[in-house]
């Protein structure tokens, strides 16, 4: 039970990063982007690869983190050149990165069994508690920098970009250069946590991007539901701790003898279930404030 | 100042929905002038403050503001030296962002933006040195989110951000329109002063007739995309509303009554 909750709490802070990078997306920038399910698989991808080739580990991670940044980009480019959807833009690249991921494993299923990863401890040291220790101290490190760039002159134009696009215009700010820094931080971060995933699996597998973008919804909006205040810093934690929580739900599930070919469904109820709670609130309070009306 | 040459805007070019919206403009402002606008409703005002500012390209015609030829820059290249309140109270501030936050954007307008903390105290004195004057306590809340404030508030602080960087030129598109008329002629206070004391060049679209004429130094009529009447000097003291509808009667050919003018 212990093991099974200390695993879950590593897997819940390697997958915060993809929630904070969809909360940059979607709350920041207020852009629906489902690159993610690609460039989560493209961080393993490139990753494993380079490690199998040879490469330093941490070297492997950070240009893994790289790619999603400009996988990021081509997203971004699609729609403030192209006009297309933001939604579209997405699956483009999402669908698109599927055969680039493949090409670049060679086939699908890529396994690391035996390899020096970020997470290898060093001689005389727990596994267990080097690898939260790792992860503790790099997730607190990325809410550290994503709150610092926030308040920056340009962390501040690029919310106002999500917030209010007419009035930073306005005020002389490209918007359209602002949304693709933000979709190229939003996927690098996701690239990183599928490098993580993969070094922590020990595998990397095309097919683990599927549902990353509704996972990751959930769990950002099950953070904001508890923890969040409206404040950037408390916000960056909630959704961080909602990935724990959401782990853990999935767990406790699993646990409870759920079939995993479930999962999928369950999550996507969640989100359904918390994006339509707000919206049926309302009618309830509508219809109970039209009875009282029409009582008196 | 700015100088605008024979400019044509229309829709839905070569469409049934076709309609010429600024036909053949010709205006040019000295630096100090503060202008009001007038005209009903189509009459192509907000069209004219859309291709000055760069939200609206334009088809034909040019546009100089002090000396520079912005005719083909994009809106954001333009905002340096532009400041703009619209009608919609909304739409002048970031509803999610603090008033310090918003005020701080405001700072760096048209200039380049860096990595580096927005906002430190140095900000921050200067920011309720600039609220202190609107009156309405908002120096004390700081921290507090623009989506909370009035109405009349927003238009304010909008006001303030518009101004902060002395922008050369200020649109004013019927910014108190959707306020209260108590709120919206303390508005128009601040509007007043902050435009004295910043000497700032300014276009104001109103649908107050008597507003039109006792604010700013000279008055332009627009109807159908044209400018049909401009007020300035000795004959517009003389000018009264009775003077203005008159000349909206001979340029339209129809009575006021059917129009929101007068309405108002
Ligand atoms: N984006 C647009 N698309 C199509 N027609 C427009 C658009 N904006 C304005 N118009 C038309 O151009 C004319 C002038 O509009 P506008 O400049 O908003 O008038 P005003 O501000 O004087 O009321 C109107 O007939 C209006 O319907
Ligand atoms: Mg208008």
């Amino acid at each position: 039970m212990e093991i099974l909750f200390l695993e879950t709490l590593q897997q819940g802070l390697i997958y915060s990063i993809v929630v904070l990078g969809i909360y940059l997306s979607f709350r920041i920038l207020d852009y629906a982007d489902l690159s993610v399910d690609g460039t989560l698989p493209l961080g393993a991808a490139v990753a494993a690869s380079m490690i199998i080739a040879g490469y330093n580990p941490w070297l492997a991670t950070l240009t893994a983190t790289g790619a999603g940044a400009i996988a990021g980009l081509f997203t971004g480019y699609l729609h403030t050149k192209f006009n297309i959807n933001p939604l579209l833009t997405g699956i483009l690249t999402m669908t698109g990165l599927y055969s680039v991921n493949l090409q670049i494993m060679g086939r699908a299923n890529l396994p690391l069994l035996g390899q020096q990863v970020i997470f290898s401890p060093p001689i005389g040291m727990d596994e267990r508690v080097f690898t939260i220790t790792l992860l503790l101290l790099l997730v607190a490190f990325i809410i550290f920098l994503l709150h610092r760039f926030l308040d920056t002159e340009i962390g501040l134009a690029l919310r106002a970009t999500g917030n209010n696009q007419k009035m930073i215009t306005c005020l002389g700010v490209n918007t359209d250069t602002m949304k693709l820094l933000g979709l190229s931080i939003s996927n690098a971060m996701v690239s990183l946590s599928g490098a993580l995933i993969s070094q922590y699996q020990g595998f990397a597998d095309v097919g683990i991007g599927i549902g990353t973008i509704i996972g990751g919804l959930a769990s950002l909006i099950i953070g904001e539901v508890l923890f969040s205040n409206g404040k950037i810093l408390r916000d960056l934690i909630a959704v961080a701790l909602g990935s724990i929580i959401f782990r853990l739900i999935i767990a406790l599930v699993l646990r409870m003898g759920l079939p995993p070919t479930f999962l999928k469904l369950m999550t996507a109820i969640i989100v359904i279930v918390a994006l339509a709670a707000p919206n049926f609130r309302e009618k309830v309070l509508a219809k109970r404030r039209y009875r009282a009306y029409a009582n008196n | 100042m700015l100088t605008i040459s024979n400019i044509t805007k229309s829709f839905n070019l070569g469409s049934v929905n076709e309609k010429l919206a600024l036909d053949g403009v010709t205006l040019h402002l000295k630096a100090g002038d503060f202008v009001t606008v007038i005209g009903s409703n189509g009459a192509g005002k907000s069209s004219l403050m859309n291709v000055i500012s760069g939200v609206l390209t334009l088809d034909q015609g040019s546009i100089i503001i002090n000396n520079d030829d912005v005719t083909f820059l994009p809106e954001h290249r333009r905002a340096k030296e532009i400041g703009r309140v619209f009608q919609d109270p909304m739409m002048g501030t970031a509803s999610n962002m603090t008033i310090e936050e918003n005020l701080v954007l405001a700072l760096k307008r048209g200039q380049k933006r860096f990595f580096k903390k927005a906002i430190t105290n140095k900000e921050r004195e200067i920011f309720r040195e600039k609220l202190k004057f609107l009156e309405l306590g908002l120096e004390n809340n700081l921290q507090q989110k623009a989506g909370l404030l009035s109405g009349g508030q927003r238009q304010a602080l909008t006001l303030i951000m518009a101004s902060l960087m002395n922008p050369k030129l200020m649109l004013l598109d019927e910014h108190t329109a959707s306020l209260d008329p108590k709120t919206g002629n303390k508005v128009m206070e601040v509007t007043e002063e902050i435009i004295r004391s910043n000497k700032l060049t300014t276009l104001m679209i109103t649908h107050d007739l008597q507003q039109a004429l006792c604010v700013g130094n000279r008055t332009i009529m627009m109807h159908e995309g044209k400018i049909v009447a401009d007020l300035k000097g000795e004959e517009r003291k003389k000018a009264t509303v009775a003077t203005l509808l008159g000349l909206f009667e001979k340029n339209s050919g129809r009575g006021l009554l059917s129009d929101r003018m007068l309405l108002m």
